[in-house]
């Protein structure tokens, strides 16, 4: 059989780049409905109708409807206001604290040597509506490793970009500037944990966190800190941003957990965004076959 | 009494149907923007929160009356406080409404959120005190109760109002600015009421039949 040569394939064979995508996409909705077919039966029959109800939400919504206080506090806010202002490029990343190679990186050169993965997460906000988004990113464990944590690093703490002028939002001492948020050390290596680089295959907006932010899926959404700047790694519990301005509302851990209200609305509930009626809200958002082993003998009461 | 003319006249004549079409306008805006897609991607919350709003910006129009005729000896503008609380109720049930349907008609979900979550008890209770407000608002209950009793019932119309401002206050999660600046319209509003600042408006003029008096006395009497 012959073998043809790449200057032989008709630019009509190549596979465009759109389906390319959209393949990945495919395979990575498939590998969810695989995990989708493992959760018991009951957990997806309270999710209100099986594979069809984690459709994901449109990139419109996705991309318009946002919490990012920096930019305000209106959810069309960030959508309006971040892709003007905010500067994304050049952008560096520092990883530092108790690591073997602390470092400074170029966002390109912090991306490059890994694989960008394609994983479908439920996205559930503190505020009781929820989306589900194909991300892309790096699991966070990965970039870790590079930097080789000493057995002291016990937390992560991951800081965003302080800058009025980028970020209007912080005009105004809505929540104590830098956003900062945290992970303890099996949190941020585990497999779910993501660092986002992009959405529905196109880079990431400002409005959702540009260049690169941080995903938990069976956390609240506030978790998921947005425009990292620094990553540091410790051996103490971070003080994160919306624990320091709400603790009786607002827990370090936040994980989704429909037992535990917020003491002003229940949690037991949530709006799939483009849903009319609401959902029953699932423990740790539905991911618990995976993460609930990391609470174990933990009172999510009163570690929420 | 002399028809007055001019300016005066004109806003005298144009109050009633201006209100009315500025009342109407956030309930038309909502159905302009239901069916151009602008309530956000949450369209439930979107109109729950701006019918909220809308009650309460009618609940502090409605008490700005008073003082306002105080300030400016315009009495004709007591004719619209009646009917600037009927429309702030009316946005205040559609509010009530919509969170009826955003908890899916559940009895269990309702009866637990009224009773656990504290702004939602608030808001619940400003609601129930409007209630009794609306029935009587016809002239046939002010002379039923007697100007007096029908005043006093309807000063229940603060409590509302402040409860209404505790409300939209304890359900934001941060920016508070908007809540607080209802609660310095309400704050204002109400100092108005304090003997010391009281002044007494011109009594207002009566030229109507006698059998419309009870009605102007209690709309005077329940500033």
């Amino acid at each position: 059989m012959l073998i043809k040569r790449p200057s032989d394939i008709p630019s009509s064979e190549i596979t465009d780049e759109r389906t390319y995508l959209n393949r990945r996409q495919f395979l990575a909705a498939a590998g969810m409905a695989a995990a989708a077919a493992a959760v018991p039966a009951s957990l997806s029959a309270s999710a209100g109708g099986g594979a069809a109800a984690d459709d994901p939400t449109p990139y419109k919504d996705v991309t318009s409807y946002n919490n990012f206080y920096e930019f305000g506090t209106d959810k069309s806010d960030p959508a309006e206001n971040a892709p003007g202002l905010l500067h994304t490029r050049p952008w560096t990343v520092t990883i530092d604290g108790l690591v073997r190679k602390p470092g400074r990186y170029a966002f390109d050169d912090l991306v490059k040597p890994y694989r960008v993965e394609s994983h479908v997460y439920r996205h559930r906000c503190v505020e009781a509506w929820s989306m589900v988004i194909p991300w892309n990113g790096i699991p966070l464990r990965q970039i870790l490793a590079r930097a080789e944590p000493t057995p002291g690093a016990r937390f992560v703490e991951f800081t965003t970009l302080l800058d009025p002028r980028q970020m209007p939002g912080q005009q105004r001492d809505v929540l104590d500037w830098p956003y900062v948020e945290g992970l303890r050390m099996d949190e941020a290596m585990h497999p779910l944990t993501l660092i986002a680089t992009g959405l529905y295959n196109r880079p990431l907006l400002a409005q959702n966190g540009a260049p690169l932010r941080l995903v938990v899926p069976w956390k609240y959404g506030f978790k998921g800190i947005k425009s990292i700047l620094r990553i540091r790694l410790t051996d103490r519990q971070p003080a994160t941003a919306w624990n320091k301005a709400a603790p009786n509302e607002y827990g370090f851990y936040a994980n989704v957990n429909p037992q535990v209200d917020h003491p002003r609305w229940s949690q037991a509930r949530e709006r799939r965004i483009g849903d009319f009626f609401k959902r029953a809200t699932l423990p740790f958002n539905g991911y618990g076959d995976q993460v609930a082993s990391l609470y174990r003998g933990m009172d999510l009461r009163r570690n929420f | 009494m002399a028809k007055p003319s001019g300016a005066e006249g004109l806003a005298r004549r144009a109050a009633k149907p201006v209100m009315w079409v500025l009342c109407l306008l956030p309930l038309a805006l909502i159905l302009w923007d239901g069916f151009h897609g602008g309530l956000s991607a949450e369209p439930i919350k979107e109109v729950t929160h701006r019918t909220g709003k809308t009650a309460l910006i009618l609940l502090m129009v409605t008490l700005a009356v008073t003082p306002l005729r105080g300030l400016g000896a315009w009495n004709y503008l007591v004719q619209l406080r009646r009917p600037l609380g009927l429309f702030a109720f009316f946005y205040a049930v559609l509010h009530f409404s919509i969170y009826l349907t955003d908890q899916g008609f559940d009895p269990g979900f309702i009866v637990e959120d009224i009773v656990k979550h504290p702004y939602v008890t608030v808001g619940f209770t400003a609601l129930l005190l409007l209630v009794p407000l609306a029935v009587t608002s016809t002239k046939a209950s002010i002379k039923r109760l007697g100007g007096k009793r029908w005043q006093r019932l309807h000063r229940l119309v603060y409590v509302a109002a402040g409860l209404g401002v505790v409300h939209f206050y304890w359900l934001v999660k941060k920016d508070v600015r908007e809540p607080l600046i209802f609660a310095a319209v309400f704050a204002t509003l109400m100092a108005f009421r304090l003997p010391l600042l009281k002044r007494r408006p011109q009594p207002a003029p009566r030229s109507r039949a006698p059998r419309d008096a009870p009605a102007r006395e209690a709309d005077r009497a329940a500033g």
